[in-house]
Formats: structure tokens, sequence, C-alpha cells
């Protein structure tokens, strides 16, 4: 079956504003103690940005293939670790690295068997 | 929109994205990720995926988009609610943890998702989607016991 351009771009954009979604809950997260004029608006951005990337999500697998949109959706995972790194330093290690590429496979084969 | 109303929004995703920043250069190192929060974020994908069946439900049940009829569709507005429990629970488990540890345990969804459908729709488990649950497994366990070392 034929992915069109458009289905991967969707999917694509839905991954990446996922993953900076979970940027905004973190912060409003590390700021859950202080007042909630610190931590709402951050909460409230990723919620709105959580909505939007599933809009493009449902947009986005209408059409084309799910062996290759699925991957495609959780290379948000990927984004995110990258994300991590630089806002909040978290190390890359191995365990990360394996993990994640084994969660990345797993999610082909699931797109695979649909 | 009141210009005020923005501008907010907007000086808070840039004060934002430099203080996150500056704390943790500062700090050299990021926070230990608890198993309080492990635990959170894989409860919160048993209720997504509880949320994806009733969406799921609901969008089948809708024929026409009218507000009353979205308004009395049950499934589709529990399927609602299960997402927004689910965004507390990942919010207070990423209070306590690493958002590189716990983001990928969300994919644990799609294990739950592709055990519980066949109970309730017409999709079939197969080979492809037992190796595909048995890697993401895999795989979530492993950033799991990275988390720890």
């Amino acid at each position: 079956m034929n992915t069109p351009a458009s289905s991967i771009l969707l999917v694509l954009g839905a991954s990446l504003i996922g993953s900076l979604a979970m940027v905004f809950l973190k912060i409003g997260a590390d700021n859950l103690k202080g007042s909630h004029r610190h931590w709402m608006p951050r909460i409230g951005i990723g919620i709105a940005l959580f909505l939007a990337s599933s809009v493009l999500y449902v947009l986005g697998i209408k059409e084309g293939s799910l062996t290759v949109l699925y991957p495609m959706v959780s290379l948000g995972y990927v984004w995110a670790l990258i994300w991590s790194r630089w806002f909040f330093g978290e190390p890359f290690n191995r365990n990360k690295i394996v993990g994640l590429s084994l969660v990345l496979l797993g999610v082909f084969f699931i797109g695979l068997g649909k | 929109m009141l210009e005020s109303d923005l501008a907010e929004p907007i000086s808070a995703i840039r004060s934002v994205l430099n203080e996150s920043a500056l704390e943790a250069g500062a700090q050299g190192r990021a926070s230990h990720t608890s198993f309080v929060s492990i635990g959170l974020v894989v409860a919160s994908t048993v209720i997504g995926s509880a949320a994806q069946i009733l969406l799921r439900f609901g969008a089948g049940n809708l024929n026409s988009s009218g507000l009353r009829e979205i308004l009395t569709n049950w499934p589709l507005l529990g399927g609602y609610a299960c997402l927004g429990v689910m965004t507390i629970l990942v919010v207070l488990a990423l209070r306590g943890g690493q958002l590189s540890v716990l983001y990928p345990i969300i994919a644990l969804t799609y294990v739950w998702v592709t055990i519980l459908s066949p109970m309730f729709f017409q999709d079939q488990i197969n080979a492809p989607k037992i190796i595909g649950l048995t890697l993401i497994i895999a795989g979530v366990s492993f950033i799991g016991a990275g988390s720890r070392s």
C-alpha cells in the first residue's frame, strides 16, 4: 500500500508536537509545588499541544500503511530523548538507547500485524 | 483575544525554556526516577488504553456530528474523561523522574490495546503483533532498569 507524503508529514508533525507537549507537562510538573501561576500556563500549553498532536495523528493515519506510519508516531520518543537532554540535562545511557530501539522495533511489528 | 492574554503564554514559553535549560546546566545532572513515578506512568497506560477503546466505540456510533449527538455519546465522553485522568497521572509521574525514562513507558499502551481489542472489536492477535508486544515490553523493561542504576 502506498503511503501519501501528506500522511507522513502529518504523522511526523504529530510526533514532534506530541514530544513538545511532554516537555511542557514536565516543566509544569516540576513547578507544581509553586504558585498555580507557574504551573498552570505550562501544563495548559502541554495539554493544548497534546490535543493538536492527536488531531494531526488522526488525520495522518486515515490513509496509508500503518507499517510505515506507526513507527513514525513513536519517533516522538526519540525527539523526547533529545529534548530531555537539552532542556533537563538528562543523560543518554546505553539502556535508554537499547530500550528505545526495542520499543521502536516493537511498534513497527504491531503496525505490520494490523 | 486581548493582547495581554496572549502576551503571558508567550513570555511563559520563553522564560520556561531559558529557566529549565539553565537549571539543568547548573545542576549538571537530572533527578533520579522513582518507583512511584514509574508505577504512575504504567497505571496511566492502562487508563490510556481504556480511553482508546472507548473513543473507538464512540467514533463508531457517530453518524452525524451534531452537538447533541456528541454530548450524549457516553463512550466518547468516557474516552475523553480517561484521557484527562491519564494526563493527570502523567503530570504527577513527571514530577518525580526523568522525561526520557518515563515517556517511552507510555508505549505500553500499545500492548494493552492490542491485547484488549480482540475482546471488543473484530481485531485479531497474530504473530507480528505478539513479536511487537514482546519487543515493547523488553524495551520498556530495559529503560526502566537503566533508570535504577
